[in-house]
């Protein structure tokens, strides 16, 4: 067996793991009304958020600002859109990731020294300030009305309007999964590992000779490119971009989502991010008064009783998986 | 010079309104090491409890002086009953857990509080605006102010003197600062510390609705007052740093003029006023201008 | 020739206290090394100020003939200087062997490659290898957090170990471990480093010290008061006077 059949052998669990997922969300739109599909594309979109902020609370970091991020994609394919005229999907896709990552590169340069309450409150200060900004400078952001965006092209190619919705989800899809499979390999790399350790052991870290600081940094860029990636996407499937992306309480959304799921698993905040986006739209048809009560308290019974996250449920073939994956890679 | 004047009076006004809404929040910090994102929802508690406890008061005719009596009372009531269900019921099952965990908690409550707020209340806006109206006007510096706005200073400076008075001036403070420095000793020296903690909390609790109650008057109250309330409150926290009411007093003041020079002098940067200087603050001085150097840094 | 481990005047105060007074040490390579005092004596400080994690308000530390006072533990460790602690510090969440592989993807540079995955087979053999040395096959897939104290003790020096390092500090290798363990640990770390790798060990254990070390350097009050063969400072009534109490 030569180098690379070997390769994937040890990949093996990943990957099907991922070919599963795939399949069952290329199928799920057959099964659900309409509406569901929305859901679930904008459950997937943010979900890939969530994966950074996943990164970062292994390295025991909890970012309360990631609406930067997610506004800087978004706004991104916005101002592609409507200054710079781009139609394609693929071109603002790109768009957005290189302002999340690049925007990521610069706040980062400064975050990646703060830990702890310190480093969540600046993250916030920074989202704040960014809210504020395409608050006022209105002429140029749209203020409170934000921007449109109407369905792109992809790859060329415009979608039948029957068929957008159902385009749209595929797309989402297709860069969810590639996220999933990315957030996958960096969680058994030497970065995932090393977060941990920053968690458990910072000094011991800087013992062995590596940098936290780098190792938090990189992560941090990271979040940023995959916050970037759902912003844009997100646009995508609302079709429009408001400075309420930036706000605190997006920002604390997809913290909750990822606790909802748990962070034993690169797979669990898309399980948390469907749960929330579908618990959310059934707790407001039901009653718009009280949609924030039954999620705060959905947050206040996991918080209490189940630490790990709904993820933690699967406890019993999660262990079966941990086995299976580092047996195959002897 | 008129300008400078106008800078001044709305910087100290706006300042003790600032001081009001954070100073509970730095103070539940530095006791229990929580931030508490439902401090926004308790002020919010204190604004809806004071404003329905008035006009309930005005239909029974009695003398509208007596209001500010009222609010106070209001404040009171909602803030122990809030506060130590609040800490007895949530908080003190989440203590020895990790700080993020903790702050979710804080947030769920908020979320929960906030509809509780809507049921109770009803989302049409309330206004209770007699006490502010009795009061009158008077002009300054060219400008007419209502002369409500400088009861917040008295009531800043009331409360700070109060918390100063207590952590610094009773045997109940000095139980406070042990508590915080070491839990395990105080339980061995007999303090009940779980006793503590709630009244920490109710004080914290009260110093919230307060805010919310002298505030009401001013303005309508709607649902969602508490959003933008909580982070402006952990901005002015975050600058004067976690757990010092001086930082709070600091932190205010600093934020308080630099938005009123911004509002007269810059007026399309006063929403980012206060949100910048905590950046340069804490980029500077991480742990907040009084805070204790408890961030580390490789 | 330059020395392998050498301190200047090396001084270093913690308020009114000298805890390393006008400190001179010269260690050749390939020597094996115990250092004893009493407690407070400054042993923990003075490797504390070789590997950068204090600074020393005076003199000057310097390895294979460079100047190396004062720079960060990561630089230090980086040039090959690698230390053990007294109190275990490990990965408590991870696994014995994850907490091994770290180190070598450390030490190879992968530190921080998210790509690539950590458990690439050469690198598992290397640990597997390292993990039998030092007795801990058997706990390979257990969390550092379920090990006993002794097997703690093992992982920490095994984890500093298998940076590679040219200089190795050990702060009390024995202290936690087992009597029966002892000196199958010590036989173990003393064949694998004899000749290849400079080792400074603290020790409290006179029994240790006397077996395996070339050389004796005793503390007390922050300064070498001797420096000999054990057997020879055994033997000397001052010395013994200062780490055993009276005669």
């Amino acid at each position: 067996m030569n180098l690379l059949q070997k390769r994937l052998l040890s990949q093996s669990p990943i990957l099907l793991a991922m070919a599963g997922v795939l399949i069952i969300f290329a199928l799920l739109p057959f099964f659900i009304p309409r509406w569901g599909i929305f859901l679930l594309t904008v459950a997937w979109a943010k979900a890939i958020l969530v994966l950074g902020i996943v990164f970062l609370l292994w390295g025991g970091l909890v970012s309360f600002g990631h609406g930067l991020y997610f506004a800087a994609g978004a706004y991104a394919a916005g101002f592609g859109v409507r200054v710079l005229g781009i139609h394609e999907g693929l071109v603002l896709v790109a768009l957005g990731i290189a302002a999340g990552g690049g925007l990521a590169c610069l706040v980062g340069l400064l975050l990646a020294r703060y830990r702890g309450i310190f480093f969540a409150l600046l993250n916030m200060a920074f989202s704040m300030v960014l809210y504020a900004i395409l608050l006022k400078f209105y002429r140029v952001t749209g203020g409170t009305d934000g921007i449109s965006i109407s369905p792109p092209t992809l790859a060329g190619f415009m979608p039948p309007p029957e068929a957008l919705r159902l385009v749209h989800y595929y797309f989402t899809l297709g860069l969810g999964i590639l996220s999933l499979y990315g957030a996958n390999r960096f969680s058994v790399s030497p970065l995932g590992y090393t977060l941990k350790a920053i968690r458990n052991n910072e000094v011991r870290v800087e013992y062995m000779g590596a940098s936290v600081r780098k190792a938090i940094y990189i992560t941090y860029i990271l979040s940023g490119i995959l916050g970037g990636l759902s912003g844009v996407l997100t646009a995508f499937a609302i079709g429009h971009v408001v400075p309420e992306y930036s706000y605190w309480t997006q920002s604390a959304e997809f913290v909750f989502v990822a606790i909802l799921g748990g962070t034993g698993s690169t797979f669990a905040p898309l399980a948390g991010s469907i749960v929330f986006e579908f618990v959310r739209n059934y707790a407001f048809k039901l009653s718009p008064y009280t949609w924030q009560l039954s999620l705060g308290t959905v947050l206040l019974l996991i918080i209490l009783f189940l630490p790990g996250g709904l993820w933690s449920l699967s406890k019993p073939f999660s262990r079966r998986w941990t086995k299976w994956t580092l047996h195959s890679n002897r | 010079m008129k300008i400078l004047t106008i800078i001044f009076v709305d910087g100290i006004v706006f300042a003790s309104w600032l001081f009001l809404v954070s100073v509970g929040l730095t103070f539940i910090y530095g006791v229990l090491r929580i931030l508490n994102v439902a401090h926004g929802s308790l002020y919010a508690l204190g604004g809806y409890m004071g404003a329905s406890m008035v006009l309930y008061y005005l239909q029974t005719g009695a003398t509208p002086y007596l209001t500010y009596f009222v609010l106070l009372g209001a404040a009171l009531f909602i803030g122990i009953v809030a506060g130590s269900l609040i800490e007895t019921i949530f908080l003190r099952r989440v203590y020895h857990r990790e700080e993020e965990v903790q702050l979710l908690l804080t947030f769920s409550l908020f979320l929960i509080l906030e509809d509780v707020i809507k049921l109770v209340w009803g989302v049409s806006p309330y206004f209770a605006d007699k006490p502010y109206a009795l009061l009158g006007q008077m002009r300054l510096g060219g400008i007419i102010y209502a002369q409500y706005v400088f009861l917040l200073p008295g009531i800043a400076l009331a409360s700070g003197a109060i918390i100063w008075g207590i952590i610094n001036r009773t045997r109940f403070g000095k139980i406070i600062i042990s508590v915080t420095t070491d839990r395990e000793i105080c339980t061995s020296l007999g303090v009940n510390v779980p006793r503590v903690r709630t009244f920490a909390f109710i004080i914290g609790a009260i110093l919230a609705t307060l805010g919310g109650a002298f505030t009401a008057p001013m303005t309508a109250l709607v649902p969602g007052i508490g959003v933008e309330v909580i982070v402006l409150a952990f901005a002015v926290v975050a600058i004067g740093g976690m757990g010092s009411v001086g930082g709070a007093v600091l932190g205010s003041l600093l934020v308080g003029l630099a938005r009123a020079a911004a509002i007269h002098l810059f007026p399309e940067l006063d929403l980012f006023t206060i949100y910048l200087v905590m950046s340069l603050v804490l980029l500077f001085r991480p742990q907040g201008l009084f805070g204790e150097v408890e961030v580390r840094r490789i | 020739m330059d020395f392998a481990l050498e301190s200047i005047n090396l001084t270093k105060f913690f308020g009114m206290v000298r805890a390393v007074d006008e400190l001179n040490v010269h260690i050749t390579e390939g020597e094996l090394v115990g250092i004893v005092g009493p407690n407070g004596s400054g042993k923990t400080t003075f490797l504390n100020l070789i590997t950068g994690y204090l600074k020393p308000e005076r003199g000057q530390v310097r390895y294979k003939g460079k100047d190396i006072t004062g720079l960060a533990p990561r630089t230090v460790v980086t040039m090959g200087i690698a230390r053990s602690f007294q109190i275990p510090q490990l990965y408590l969440d991870l696994t014995v062997q994850e907490n091994l592989l770290l180190a070598l993807a450390i030490r190879s540079g992968e530190g921080v490659g998210f790509w690539s995955p950590l458990n690439k087979e050469s690198r598992v053999k290397e640990a597997f290898q390292i993990l039998g040395q030092f007795g801990l096959e058997d706990y390979s897939h257990h969390k550092a957090l379920e090990l006993p104290e002794g097997e703690r003790k093992l992982l920490d020096i095994a984890l500093s170990f298998a940076q590679g390092p040219q200089l190795l500090l050990m702060d009390e290798p024995t202290s936690g471990v087992s009597v029966k363990d002892k000196f199958a640990i010590m036989d173990t770390l003393v064949r694998i480093l004899k000749g290849h790798v400079t080792s400074v060990f603290v020790e409290h254990d006179m029994d240790v010290i006397q077996r395996y070390a070339d050389r004796m350097l005793v503390f007390n009050e922050g300064k070498v008061i001797a420096d000999g063969t054990p057997t020879d400072l055994f033997t000397d009534p001052s010395v013994r006077k200062i780490l055993l109490g009276k005669g």
